[in-house]
């Protein structure tokens, strides 16, 4: 076996998360479509490896910093696809009540922080949860995720030397998708890895295809455990792509289509489900199976948002302060 | 009478707290060694590295991880060494400390102190800024702005426990004063134990009739000087308010005062556009029955000069704030 070969049940566990959160983002952006969803929505389908190889290293108590685009990392670290669908629509039954909203999620229970689309902001913001697990002497970790846009605001390099200078028990997680909406990485960054920027911390940092959710699992697995030990924070970047645009209101003309086409040929889901069935994990049928199993979760999510009632008004006055 | 200077109220009651909670630390640059102002002086030794920590320069950084551990149970007191740095870490105070329990629906609480040093005192315009005002148009923060010693640590104390982010503000000229030299208003004990002075209460320093004084801070302190003055020397008898804190805002015992006066002067240190102190003046006019006066004493609208002569020309001073409430008395 290849150092990076998962387990038969622990792959397709993995896989069935990732349909999950593929079956998701379509049917957010269908419900978007019929207007049934507020503002906009930036969709992760595309990267959904990243997602999910990096949220299967963690426990339920480890925490959880997102970004922006944070529907497929929250489905991955547990949450209830009802109340994400519900919050998405702004429903008394979504996670946050409609108060959120699709940029700001939470589920603290799940060890789901409130995701934070200030690109960059969550970066110190972890590293301080981080430090209240190394005060308390837990094993648990906090695990940010970012973009690669992130990683040219101050926040990143605070954020990251502070986490470091302090040994926190934090993974950083730099989804790289090549582009800060519009703005290749090529045109604000002279490195080739981002994952480089570690050694400007003196912490690890690797590079790793964010297509291949062995491949990123493995990688943060590694830095998990090195956390969880005392071993102070990593730098993981993945490499991946996003199928669409920024968000609703980009269409992504931007991309040359070589590019776009080359990175539709590695779509995780597809590279996952061709390892299950060469390896005989799962056959075809059983693969279409568990992607219908899951298209039902996700409709009955979709059916319990669009039913659920809107938030009575007087809680937009609740929760300023204590 | 047991007098402690602010500065030593403040230290005093950073101590008790930390030793009551062991949820309770410090950080910020140099805090091992007392911080800025010496206030943390002696925590260190007391309390050790894990409790007191010294970082980087990294307004960001120290600010985003204070309000994650918030977040996750902590109690942190943030130091900026001079107020004016806070800008450093708008992002982190503005759209996560006072926002994240709303947006979560009461999910995570963010119980941050942030310690604030202000005032001009012959640094020049970027050490000098009374930066309140600017947060007053941000909901989820409360912002505190104590002016004696028993408050200083009432206070304190209050915005250490409070579960919400807490904008706590230090004149730096105020920091060695104990009531010796001061206004005889502003004196008091200091009790040797832990105490809380409540958000919300404003109270009326120098009693009056003839015109409602309101201020905080430094300019508290200046504003009861000009007012015993004035009633030495003219007879007009100022009733003088110390807000204590701005967010929450006590509009009630403002407004008692105004009812009877039927004059309202605002004395800051802050440039009076878009200040703390046309909202003290809009929230009697909203709400008090029959007419007022009004009248704004602020710095004047440039950055705080350097050099004695051009700082004292551009805050006000007791002469400036005298001559402000006698145009309203003769008005």
């Amino acid at each position: 076996m290849a150092e990076n070969t998962l387990p038969k049940k622990q792959l397709i566990d993995m896989y069935r998360t990732m349909v999950r959160i593929r079956k998701f983002e379509i049917k957010v952006n269908e419900l978007f479509l019929q207007g049934l969803i507020p503002g906009t929505i930036h969709l992760s389908h595309g990267q959904e490896a990243v997602a999910v190889g990096a949220n299967s290293c963690l426990r339920k108590s480890d925490k959880v910093l997102l970004t922006h685009r944070p529907h497929g990392h929250a489905l991955a670290k547990g949450m209830d696809p009802k109340r994400l669908m519900a919050e998405i629509l702004g429903k008394a039954t979504g996670c946050c009540m409609g108060k959120g909203g699709s940029m700001h999620i939470a589920d603290v229970s799940m060890g789901i922080m409130p995701s934070l689309p200030i690109v960059g902001a969550g970066i110190p913001i972890a590293a301080g949860i981080a430090f209240v697990f190394k005060q308390s002497k837990s094993d648990s970790v906090a695990m940010s995720f970012f973009g690669d846009g992130a990683t040219n605001i101050g926040a990143f390099h605070e954020g990251l030397n502070l986490a470091a200078v302090w040994d926190l028990p934090v993974v950083y997680v730099c989804e790289n998708n090549l582009y800060a909406v519009s703005t290749s990485i090529k045109r604000s960054s002279k490195l080739e890895n981002l994952a480089e920027k570690a050694r400007s911390y003196g912490i690890p940092g690797m590079t790793v295809d964010g297509n291949e959710v062995e491949a990123v699992y493995t990688a943060v697995k590694e830095a998990v455990e090195r956390a969880r030990i005392g071993g102070g924070p990593s730098l993981i970047e993945c490499k991946t792509y996003r199928h669409g645009g920024h968000s609703r209101t980009d269409p992504a003309t931007y991309r040359p289509k070589e590019e776009v086409a080359m990175w539709m040929k590695r779509d995780p889901l597809k590279i996952c489900r061709q390892r299950l069935v060469e390896r005989g994990y799962l056959t075809e049928g059983e693969c279409d199976a568990l992607e219908n199993e899951q298209a039902v979760v996700i409709e009955e999510a979709a059916v319990f948002a669009v039913q659920s009632k809107e938030p009575a008004y007087e809680i937009a006055l609740e929760d300023v302060y204590s | 009478m047991r007098k402690l200077k602010i500065l030593e109220a403040l230290r005093e009651g950073l101590q008790q707290e930390m030793e009551r909670d062991p949820s309770v630390f410090v950080i910020g640059e140099d805090v091992r060694i007392g911080g800025g102002f010496a206030v943390c002086r002696g925590l260190f030794k007391k309390f050790g590295k894990e409790r007191v920590l010294d970082t980087p320069i990294s307004e960001v950084g120290f600010t985003g991880l204070a309000i994650g551990s918030a977040m996750s149970g902590l109690r942190p007191i943030v130091e900026y060494q001079f107020g004016d740095f806070v800008f450093c870490a708008m992002d982190q105070i503005v759209n996560e400390a006072a926002k994240l329990r709303y947006m979560s629906a009461g999910q995570v609480k963010v119980p941050v102190t942030f310690r604030l040093p202000v005032g001009a005192n012959r640094r020049g315009a970027q050490h000098a800024q009374c930066t309140e005002s600017i947060f007053m148009n941000v909901p989820g923060l409360y912002i505190v702005t104590p002016s004696t010693p028993f408050d200083a640590k009432g206070l304190l104390i209050s915005a250490i426990r409070s579960d919400n982010p807490v904008l706590f503000y230090e004149h730096k000229l105020l920091y060695g004063f104990s009531g010796v030299g001061g206004p005889a208003e502003l004196q008091g004990e200091v009790p040797e134990g832990l105490y809380e002075v409540p958000f919300r209460e404003a109270v009326v320093r120098k009693e009056g009739t003839d015109v409602t004084v309101v201020s905080n801070l430094l300019m508290l302190h200046r504003s009861i000087e000009a007012a015993k003055q004035l009633e030495r020397e003219d007879g007009i008898r100022a009733e003088v308010i110390d807000l204590r804190t701005l967010v929450p805002l006590d509009v009630k015992t403002i407004i008692d005062s105004v009812e009877k006066t039927h004059c309202l002067v605002v004395v800051e240190e802050c440039q009076p556009t878009g200040s703390w102190g046309n909202e003290v003046i809009a929230s009697v006019c909203e709400h008090m029955k029959g007419s007022v006066h009004v009248k704004r004493i602020g710095t004047a609208p440039t950055p705080v000069p350097y050099t004695t002569a051009l700082e004292n020309f551009v805050i006000p001073d007791v002469k400036r704030i005298k001559q402000g409430i006698k145009d309203i008395i003769v008005n």
